[in-house]
């Protein structure tokens, strides 16, 4: 049994279906002209093969101009699955998205430099000494292997979390260029059971990683049926280039069968127009030249139309994640995304608030809401991130499940049939009959039911704003939780054949 | 057996259940007796007042407060319980005389004047009448004259008085002046409650208690029945 997600009944859409079939239009004519630029030579070739116009383009790097037929496109369309499943070590924790269905997964991810502590000094009142008040204190430091076995431990136990995308980089001084990818994927594997989804540091490790997932899932071929791990590639920098070193990743990806974003982030003002017309006309053009490419590599490749759209910030013209024009873009291609039934990437919840407060939850919330209520199928929404993507904070992670909690409840499906509203007119005429007038008494039958939602789990007592301090003791009671780590046999096989580990990575053997 | 009622009685009250068609806490209680076709049958088998209402009653409502305390039963839960206890008391009531049980009082309760807010002196009705209480509930908008006749008739131990507008809290006042303007005053205790009114309020206008809560409501008619409250 997979995850359940959160079913969008009727999603939230912008668009209509005319405007979707325009920005359809558009991004056709787009990808004939201008087309896009490779600086990958294989993705030339591969394209040309198959009847895409190259011309190469005279400058210090080598480039092409690429122009893609629209019937490449459509069949590439066609070939890409319209259901993708992305397995689980606990395959009750697989996720299974059909591209028309909107069921939302919620994710987390993706990678920050910092993480941010938290602690709660004691402060004494000036003019009253016997007053004091703990206030909590954010300490941003590099992040390291450690805050990520905590992030994918603390993640595993947060129900509302279905997949799991590294939420740190790691930046210990014996993690290299070389070894990160082994460890970054043992770490998250090895403390979470969930669908683990990666982007690669070095090429040269993917055969490592994908043979560390064959141990894991129990061979090859276990792996087909269960990939535990996916992968994404922003192969395409905006405007419309295909990058050389992701490019690569992204065929030799396809060239295995596992499951891969194309993901595409432009950001309105600088890299796309500012337009909603224009930035959606060329996101959903980068989208499906990725799409083409990795079908044309392999057909059937499972694959997820990634969209991570951004409008820039006019202060600094930075990614404004909290911007409600992101929201917009995120939304409209969760439409186009569903336009063309293929499983949607989407992104919500990154906020330009640099520490957990007021703005974040504001930012955060009001983005994951309307976001998950277009019901894109695999939702990054960022559990912890702040500052645009570039600031972990545990505690914020702990806080977005319970918002997530609200907002799942929110969109459960309203039960009104002739059943339930026979039994209601019984209640009414009941309770009217009665001298009080109370329907207190029904509330019993459904108050342990989970049909009714809970309070703010954080609440605090009295006037005491307690939310960080609780959400705090939260995440030190799910840390104390054991996991469920790969067994010994297996990290034992892990170690010997897959080099570049940290032995301080095996629990069985470092005695922690 | 005896005993098997009593323990019975003393489930239906945990359970929250009046009528055998009630659900309860549990599954699967839907059919089986619930306290009153309980309560009945202990009296037809000759069972003891004083065990029905001590054991049976009493010893379900003091478990189902202990839930309460644990956070394992709700507001809902125990005013479930509350009204399974009221509905059993008002069978036994014609039985209370000369049973040896000492009744614990009865008390009017009424929304002043003007004042349509009833759900909190519902509450506290059901809660009265579940700690062992006879209540009698005159309604909302209830004239002043008609509390005071009401005391005069019913002599009451306790009469309690709610009020949810500011433009209203005066007619307890005005209750009050009128009891004792009648000589009642002192043959009832007056409690008071309300959201717009506060302890100093009750106490301004010469009234004997106040309640912030169903609990609280039920803690100073308890305090005052046991002389505790000054
Ligand atoms: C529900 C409600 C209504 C309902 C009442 C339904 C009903 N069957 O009772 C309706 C919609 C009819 C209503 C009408 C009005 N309402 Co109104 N209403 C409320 C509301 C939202 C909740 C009251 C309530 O039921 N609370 C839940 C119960 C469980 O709590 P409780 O009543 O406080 O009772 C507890 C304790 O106070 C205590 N207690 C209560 N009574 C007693 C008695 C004793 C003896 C003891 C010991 C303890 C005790 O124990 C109870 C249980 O825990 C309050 C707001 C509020 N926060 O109180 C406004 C409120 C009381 N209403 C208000 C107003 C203005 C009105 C109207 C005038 C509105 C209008 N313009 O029409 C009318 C007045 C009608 C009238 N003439 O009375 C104002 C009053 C402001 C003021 N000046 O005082 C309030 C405060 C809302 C507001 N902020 O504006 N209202």
């Amino acid at each position: 049994m997979p995850r359940k997600g959160i079913l969008v009944d009727r999603p939230f859409e912008r668009l209509t279906r005319e405007q979707a079939e325009l920005i359809h239009q558009a991004s056709m004519q787009i990808l004939t002209d201008p087309g896009l630029i490779s600086f990958n030579r294989e993705a030339v070739d591969i394209l040309h093969s198959h009847g895409a116009a190259v011309e190469s383009i005279a400058g210090d790097h080598q480039s092409w101009q690429v122009k893609i037929p629209e019937q490449l496109v459509l069949k590439a369309l066609d070939t890409a699955p319209k259901t993708v499943k992305l397995g689980a070590r606990n395959p009750d924790n697989a996720l299974i998205m059909h591209g028309d269905e909107p069921r939302v997964y919620l994710i987390t991810g993706s990678e920050t430099n910092i993480w941010l502590d938290v602690d709660f000094p004691t402060y004494v009142n000036k003019a009253d000494p016997t007053k004091e008040i703990r206030v909590p204190e954010f300490k941003p430091r590099r992040g390291t292997i450690d805050d990520l076995c905590q992030s994918a431990h603390v993640c595993e136990h947060l129900e509302m979390v279905d997949g799991y995308i590294r939420t740190v980089n790691i930046q210990d001084r014996d993690i290299t260029e070389e070894n990160k990818d082994v460890n970054k994927f043992f770490a998250s594997l090895n403390n979470n059971t969930k669908h683990f989804m990666s982007g690669l540091t070095s090429l040269k490790q993917l055969d490592n990683v994908v043979r560390m997932a064959e141990l894991i899932a129990g061979g090859k071929k276990a792996l087909e049926d269960n990939p535990i791990i996916s992968f994404i590639t922003c192969l395409v920098k905006s405007p419309l280039q295909f990058v050389d070193d992701t490019t690569e990743t992204f065929i030799e990806v396809c060239r295995r069968g596992l499951p891969i974003v194309v993901s595409s982030s432009p950001q309105a003002g600088t890299t796309a127009p500012i337009k909603e017309a224009g930035i959606m006309a060329q996101i959903n053009a980068e989208v499906l030249a990725g799409i083409t490419l990795g079908q044309l590599v392999k057909p059937g490749t499972p694959v997820l139309y990634g969209s991570v759209p951004v409008r820039a910030r006019m202060d600094t013209l930075g990614d404004s994640y909290g911007s409600v024009e992101t929201s917009q873009y995120n939304i409209d291609c969760v439409q186009m995304a569903r336009f063309y039934r293929i499983p949607n990437y989407s992104t919500s919840g990154v906020c330009d608030s640099k520490i957990p407060g007021q703005q974040s939850s504001i930012e955060r919330l009001f983005s994951d809401m309307v976001v998950t209520m277009s019901g894109p199928q695999y939702l990054h929404c960022a559990f912890g991130l702040l500052d645009c993507n570039s600031v972990f904070c545990l505690l914020q992670a702990v806080l977005d499940d319970t918002h997530f909690k609200m907002i799942e409840f929110f969109l459960r499906q309203p039960r009104v049939d002739q059943p339930e509203l026979e039994a209601m007119l019984k209640q009414i005429r009941d309770v009217v009959a009665t001298s009080q007038k109370l329907y207190i008494g029904h509330i019993r039958p459904v108050l342990r039911s989970g049909e009714i939602s809970g309070v703010y789990p954080f609440e605090g007592s009295g006037e005491a704003d307690d939310v960080f301090e609780l959400a705090h003791e939260r995440m030190k009671e799910l840390l104390a939780r054991p996991v469920e780590h790969i067994d010994r046999e297996t990290t034992a096989r892990i170690f010997e054949e897959i080099p570049g580990i940290l032995p301080r990575l095996n629990i069985y053997e470092s005695g922690s | 057996m005896p005993e098997d009622i009593i323990n019975l009685i003393q489930e239906s009250v945990i359970q929250g259940r009046i009528y055998k068609d009630d659900e309860g806490m549990d599954e699967g209680m839907v059919g089986q007796p619930g306290v009153t076709e309980l309560v009945e049958s202990a009296l037809a088998s000759g069972l003891s007042i004083q065990s029905i209402i001590t054991k049976g009653l009493s010893g379900g409502m003091n478990i189902v407060g202990q839930k309460f305390e644990a956070g394992e039963y709700f507001i809902p839960d125990m005013l479930a319980s509350a009204q399974a206890v009221g509905a059993a008391m008002e069978i036994l009531e014609p039985y209370l005389a000369g049973s040896g049980v000492n009744a614990k009082g009865k008390i009017i309760v009424a929304t002043v004047k003007d004042d349509l807010h009833d759900i909190g002196k519902n509450i506290v009705s059901i809660l009265l009448r579940g700690a062992g209480y006879t209540v009698k509930d005159l309604g909302n908008n209830i004239d002043t004259q008609a509390i005071v006749d009401a005391v005069r008739e019913e002599k009451p131990q306790f009469l309690g008085l709610s009020a949810l507008l500011t433009s209203t809290m005066a007619r307890m006042a005005d209750v009050i002046q009128m009891l004792e303007q009648n000589g009642l005053r002192d043959q009832v205790k007056i409690i008071v409650g309300g959201a717009p009114v506060s302890e100093e309020f009750a106490k301004s206008i010469g009234a004997d208690g106040y309640g912030a809560d169903g609990f609280q409501a039920l803690a100073v008619v308890e305090a005052l029945t046991s002389g505790t409250e000054n």
